[in-house]
């Protein structure tokens, strides 16, 4: 609506309603949905504020933290997960730096080396998993947090590979992306940060403070 | 310079157009806004005669002292779906989704929401959620209350638990929706010649609620989650048998829960504040005071939720932060009030339904406000805690806050939203009833409560049997309420007499446009030539000539024009 409507000649404003909306959506409506991605990344962000408040409750009020009788987290393989996993956010920058320039080849090649860090993050979370020596569910508050807060992010990770999924699906189409037009590159982008920078709170908490 | 005047003419060719054929719309998976709206409003409708019933139910077993009516375990599920259907299912959807999604674009000139399949998504995610809580009755729904704290919450019926969880997030996912959709509509997309300090004051309420939902809904979000894992898993969250601590789902829930009485009275408070100058003939008093208010009201509301929990072993230091903290928000709330009376003072009061509503809605929420600062002391609330004094509270606000101003401004905007005006004579039935039978149930409720009778419980002491009757009688005089409105509404709808473009002759932007609005809403594109109040200050012709279309040079000269004259 910004400036536009007031310069339109009358001929166009007579233009009957119910056309117009088909024809001119994408001409006449300027894109607010990077605005509203990002109002929902922010009500996004607040769910993990929630149960990060809630961990850190429990860290605060309980005598002894961990749990008397928690196993030791193993340090060295969620490190490299996090190297990789906070390496990717600089790798997907690329891709938005190969749109804005028409490439739309390295934009999905800059898309897959994400998808595969994404991915390796996954595996090492799983097989992390896997090896750990206490569950979900046996009355250690700490091996419960853990596995909610750790899975809750593993979920959105798992997201993030499915946006970028959707968005190399969708370059396959010749001009579906381009300098001028590449709100899923840029929205997938913006997640992708959000998801590391959770991942570095997270990792702060369970691992290095723990 | 060209005026484009709808004559009564085209209105009434749109009208018989959009009902002869399109009522099919209101089933489908449209995006238009207004569509949207009607479906959030009559959906929610349905459901608040759903938990008005339930609350009959509850009423009905209150009537004597036994529990004789139903059993105790049904009456535990009754009260708890009565008070999830009307906050989740009833007053959010209405208020925001409902008359927000119907007037924030017509308020603002714009042609739809930001985001209109994302509107209709949020409001397709309610039928069948509430469908689904209101079939939860069937394997035992949930009975622990609407705030079912655990550990009661984790030993009582665990299917309809779950299926009550599932409908939170599922609700409160819908309302996230919604939220972000508003704030980015109002931010946006508003006609350019109406800068924030000429939005109507409905739209700065809106922005204050939609915040507060963004911002407090992901948290309940979470603690539902965690509630899931602890009933479904067997984690030991908020379970104190496994070390987890149940307080911690108090603060979460309660993050959100009290931030959500005002998503439930915000949009109330806009509303009233769009229906009060209309029909008193005044500017409103105060406008950017009463703007800023909501705006402080909202940030004070994310800071109190604590106040729920003075008896949950909260220290006593944070105890008092929480007390001022909730007496604070009698300042903004206040300065709206004072706004409001100082808008009628000396008006030419129009004592339509519309107007009675709205006037019942101060004097009833001012009530519900009082009682608020005096629970809001901790030594008070000690004393008062889980009794029936803060059900009255509680209702004074909610159904003499919000529901009045639901039915206020269903009066005032339905001419809009069907194009037919609703009967005078059965509204002030309507209104009478409502009053009396309101007082009627609530205000004995106070007695009670400083008696000492508990909230939540099926049976009581037989001193409290007269009391009890007597809210029984009111309660059911609330449900004869309700039928002089469903049918002059439906009967107004088909047969009533045709409205016009303008019929309260208000200034906003919603009423410069057929009733109903066309798809897209405006014919031309609007162009603000006066404020919104400025009832006093402009020619009677403006109330039917405000879209103006002519270059933009001289469109812009004359909104500022139009600007000096009015200030």
């Amino acid at each position: 609506m910004q400036g536009s409507t007031v310069t339109q000649s009358q001929a166009e404003l007579n233009f009957s309603a119910t056309h117009s909306h088909q024809i001119d959506h994408h001409s006449e409506h300027p894109d607010h949905r990077l605005f509203g991605f990002v109002l929902f990344l922010i009500s996004e962000s607040m769910l993990f504020v929630g149960l990060f408040v809630a961990y850190l409750t429990y860290r605060a009020v309980a005598p002894v933290w961990p749990p008397a009788g928690t196993p030791e987290v193993e340090l060295l393989l969620p490190s490299i997960n996090t190297v990789i996993l906070l390496s990717s956010s600089f790798v997907i920058h690329q891709a938005d730096g190969a749109i804005k320039k028409n490439d739309v080849k390295g934009m999905q090649l800059w898309f897959l080396a994400t998808i595969a860090m994404g991915a390796t993050f996954l595996a090492g979370q799983v097989y992390e998993y896997a090896h750990l020596e206490f569950g979900l569910a046996e009355g250690n508050l700490f091996g419960s947090t853990f596995y909610v807060l750790t899975g809750f992010h593993g979920l959105h990770v798992f997201v993030g590979l499915l946006l970028m999924s959707l968005v190399l699906w969708r370059s396959r189409r010749r001009g579906h992306y381009s300098d001028q037009k590449h709100f899923g590159v840029e929205a997938t982008e913006i997640y992708w940060h959000f998801v590391d920078v959770i991942w570095i709170f997270l990792f702060s908490m369970l691992y290095l403070l723990h | 310079m060209t005026h484009a005047q709808p004559t009564a003419h085209t209105t009434h060719g749109a009208h018989a157009q959009e009902t002869g054929n399109n009522w099919r719309k209101y089933f489908s998976f449209s995006t238009d806004h207004k569509v949207i709206g009607i479906q959030y409003l009559v959906t929610s409708f349905v459901f608040y005669l759903i938990g008005g019933a339930l609350a009959e139910l509850v009423r009905t077993e209150l009537a004597t002292p036994q529990s004789d009516f139903v059993s105790r375990e049904i009456y535990n599920q009754l009260f708890t779906m009565h008070a999830t259907v009307m906050i989740f299912l009833w007053i959010i959807p209405s208020l925001t989704g409902g008359f927000g999604n119907y007037l924030v674009p017509l308020m603002i000139g714009a042609k739809d929401m930001a985001f209109p399949r994302l509107n209709a998504i949020a409001f397709w995610l309610i039928p069948p959620t509430g469908i689904l809580l209101l079939l939860s009755f069937f394997v035992g729904t949930a009975n622990s209350g609407w705030t079912s704290y655990p550990p009661l919450s984790l030993v009582s019926n665990q299917a309809g638990e779950a299926i009550w969880i599932l409908g939170v997030i599922l609700l409160g996912t819908s309302s996230i929706m919604a939220a972000l959709n508003f704030m980015t509509t109002i931010l946006k997309m508003r006609i350019p010649s109406m800068p924030f300090q000429k939005m109507p004051l409905f739209c700065w309420a809106m922005i204050a609620t939609s915040a507060l939902q963004l911002i407090a809904t992901p948290v309940l979000t979470g603690a539902m989650i965690l509630l899931g894992f602890d009933l479904l898993v067997g984690t030991a969250f908020f379970n104190p048998t496994g070390g987890g601590d149940p307080v911690v789902y108090q603060h979460m829930f309660w993050f959100y829960s009290h931030p959500a009485v005002y998503i439930m009275i915000l949009p109330a408070f806009g509303m009233i504040s769009e229906i009060l100058p209309t029909h008193a003939r005044k500017p409103i008093f105060g406008y950017l005071t009463i703007a800023y208010s909501s705006l402080a009201i909202s940030f004070l509301g994310l800071v109190v939720w604590a106040h729920h929990m003075f008896t949950s072993g909260t220290p006593d230091w944070l105890r008092m932060f929480f007390m001022i903290a909730t007496m604070a928000i009698a300042v903004p709330t206040g300065i709206k009030v004072f706004g409001w009376l100082a808008t009628i003072w000396g008006g030419k009061l129009r004592l339509c339904s519309a107007m009675l509503f709205a006037m019942g809605f101060i004097s009833m929420f001012v009530i519900g406000g009082l009682s608020g600062v005096m629970v809001a002391a901790v030594p008070f609330d000690i004393h008062v805690h889980d009794t029936y004094f803060i059900v009255a509270h509680l209702h004074y606000v909610l159904f003499g806050g919000s529901v009045f101003g639901i039915y206020a401004s269903l009066y005032h905007w339905f001419p809009k939203m069907t194009g037919r005006m609703l009967n005078e004579f059965w509204g002030k039935v309507h209104f009478v009833l409502t009053f009396v039978g309101m007082n009627m149930t609530f205000l004995p409720m106070h007695v009670l409560g400083l008696q000492g009778m508990n909230r939540r419980i099926a049976e009581y002491d037989p001193q409290f049997a007269t009391i009890n009757l007597i809210c029984t009688i009111g309660s059911y005089i609330l449900a004869v309420s309700t039928i002089p409105f469903l049918i002059n509404a439906i009967w107004s709808w088909v047969k009533g007499p045709q409205a016009g473009a303008n019929p309260w002759q208000s200034l906003t932007l919603e009423w410069m446009t057929s009733s109903p609005p066309p798809v897209e809403n405006f014919d031309l594109d609007p162009v603000l030539v006066s404020g919104p109040y400025d009832y006093g200050h402009v020619n009677a012709q403006t109330y039917n000539t405000s879209f103006v279309i002519e270059p933009a040079s001289a469109q812009t000269a004359e909104a500022e024009e139009a600007a000096t004259a009015s200030s």
